[in-house]
């Protein structure tokens, strides 16, 4: 008797857990379709070829996004070729050339650091940094450097993630026919593990597309067209809104909300992109490493 | 009779990884230095007790007041308060990935979880900007619904992602055979999750809940479209400013000692997250150990 009442109550609670168990996850999954809808639904009908392909006018009266786009565009390049061989070259003297223990806890150290600092943080010491100290200004090229400094451990940690499943034969195979070190990281070592540091660059690209607070203080609000790579004085030191900083500027300081939620819907869709294609290039990682390990 | 020395390029290439290498400890250095110096002065002027205890924040009024309490109190009520609503939920669903879901369910489920991270948080800020502190204002009858309490539920879904993915890892990582034994003692598979699974993984989820306090107190585009941004002492429906949005929403129109306190504030800020680092770092030490 006693033994069944005890057995209810612990059917009971198991239901009720598992309730909530499903419940919760079901929350989450409602709250990504919703927020996803919501942004496409009121955003999508605003993206127009005009607002595409031009840039604000205050005579005519119309909204364009085009220069934030490139600013975007050249933000991402800019910081992403930063931040290749810095971040690949660390992973590489992590996994390759480091002999000290100490050493290698300490870059792993910085590493970890970097990645939790706020990027608030990353904004204000890259003003102090690159746009005071170095002269820069407020310009494109000083929010690339911050960025890239922000991305650095994104990229170190795939690039050492994917040098460590190649196979440690590789390289004994490759010194004991006499080849360098470099020789043989840049023939053996790098071709294997070049999925990991394709998966790091998408990383990057949707932290960097993602991104706002940093840029604040760093690339600035410009929102007119500039013609950067025209000269690298505009390169180097005109100011530059990127989509994320003009969603900002059009939702909080001119109320404009149709045209920061058209903002939003190509920034929804830009991400979506780039988390399909991050996993795609993850996945093509797994398959080669179990081809490997076969 | 075969070279000894190595060649030009193969030096060459040895110190430029050594250098890459270095440059990450580099960058943390000199951010941590530049942070230093940057707010030291404005410390100094006001003196540490009177900057982090000080109630009054008046930057640009006749006889200016440097009192950063409101805002660090705020941050550390919106973390609380966000990591009381998400960890549960997080926590939930990650045992729900880890453990009960159907593998088809689950692989669905996850892409979810990782896509709620990859949202720019600007984006979050709209969302709640535009719906969220409309709805607040609504329910509660407040004559404007931007605030803490706005702030504190968009921070709640912003560390969910971070909450679950590390806990879900931790939860997969327990032993197979401590849950094998306990269901063969009889419990059921649930209270085998609750009774068992969780105790072993609770060092990783304490790191998710630590990354998520990280995440929370560093966050500010989002916070800033929604939190109203005065500087009041906290409280759950009032307009608030963070130690985050203070910089991000001042800094424009700063000069003189006013900018040189919220460089202090960074300094806090980043004294804050440094802390959160170094006990992440233990947790998941630990848990590996």
């Amino acid at each position: 008797m006693s033994t069944q009442t005890l057995s209810r109550a612990r059917w009971v609670r198991g239901c009720i857990l598992r309730l909530l168990l499903c419940l919760s996850a079901a929350l989450v999954c409602a709250l990504l379709a919703g927020l996803t809808g919501y942004i496409l639904l009121r955003g999508l009908p605003h993206v127009t070829w005009q607002l595409l392909f031009t840039q604000s006018s205050v005579l005519r009266g119309t909204r364009g996004i085009l220069p934030n786009l490139l600013n975007t565009l050249y933000v991402v390049l800019a910081a992403l070729a930063l931040v290749l061989p810095l971040g690949v070259g660390a992973a590489i003297y992590l996994t390759e050339y480091a002999a000290s223990p100490r050493l290698v806890r300490a870059v792993e150290f910085a590493a970890e650091t970097l990645a939790g600092i706020p990027s608030i943080i990353y904004g204000l010491a890259g003003m102090l940094l690159f746009c005071q100290l170095l002269g820069l200004g407020t310009s494109l090229l000083a929010g690339s450097l911050t960025l890239a400094v922000m991305t650095l451990p994104i990229v170190i940690r795939t690039t050492q993630e994917s040098l460590k499943s190649v196979p440690q034969s590789y390289r004994e195979g490759a010194l004991g026919l006499g080849s360098g070190k470099w020789h043989m990281i840049r023939t053996v070592v790098l071709p294997p593990a070049m999925d990991g540091i394709v998966t790091g660059c998408i990383l990057s690209a949707g932290r960097v597309v993602g991104e706002s607070a940093a840029l604040l203080f760093t690339a600035g609000m410009g929102m007119s067209l500039n013609r950067f790579f025209a000269s690298w004085e505009n390169f180097a030191h005109s100011s530059g809104a990127t989509l994320t900083v003009a969603l900002y500027v059009y939702a909080k300081e001119r109320a404009d909300f149709d045209t920061a939620f058209a903002i939003a819907a190509l920034l929804m869709l830009f991400t979506l992109a780039l988390n399909f294609t991050a996993k795609w290039a993850g996945r093509r990682l797994r398959r080669r490493k179990g081809e490997r390990n076969e | 009779m075969m070279r000894r020395t190595p060649r030009p390029l193969e030096r060459l290439m040895g110190l430029f990884f050594s250098a890459c290498g270095l440059t990450a400890v580099a960058f943390v250095l000199l951010i941590s230095l530049y942070l230093i110096l940057a707010g030291v002065p404005a410390l100094r002027e006001t003196g540490l007790p009177d900057f982090l205890l000080g109630r009054q924040w008046s930057p640009t009024a006749q006889r200016p007041e440097f009192g950063i309490a409101p805002f660090l109190l705020t941050s550390v009520y919106g973390a609380a308060g966000a990591v009381l609503l998400g960890a549960p939920i997080g926590l939930l669903c990650a045992v729900f990935l880890a453990k009960t879901a159907p593998p088809r369910l689950a692989a669905a489920v996850r892409p979810a979880v990782e896509l709620l991270s990859g949202i720019p948080s600007v984006v979050y800020g709209l969302v709640g900007m535009l719906v969220l502190v409309p709805a607040v204002r609504r329910c509660f009858r407040l004559p404007d619904g931007a605030g803490l309490f706005s702030a504190i539920l968009v921070l709640a879904v912003m560390i969910l992602p971070s909450i679950v993915s590390v806990s879900e890892a931790a939860l997969r990582a327990v032993p197979p055979e401590y849950e094998a034994a306990s269901l063969a003692l009889g419990a059921t598979q649930i209270e085998t999750v609750f009774r068992v699974t969780l105790p072993a993984a609770s060092g990783g989820v304490a790191a998710s809940v630590v990354l998520g306090v990280g995440r929370a107190i560093g966050e500010a585009m989002a916070v800033l479209m929604v939190a109203g941004n005065a500087a009041n002492m906290p409280s759950l429906f009032k307009s608030v400013k963070f130690l985050t949005t203070a910089i991000a929403s001042e800094m424009s129109y700063s000069s003189g000692l006013h900018r040189q306190a919220l460089f202090s504030i960074a300094l806090v800020l980043f004294f804050f997250i440094m802390l959160v680092n170094v006990l992440l770092n233990r947790l998941l030490k630990r848990k590996g150990g």
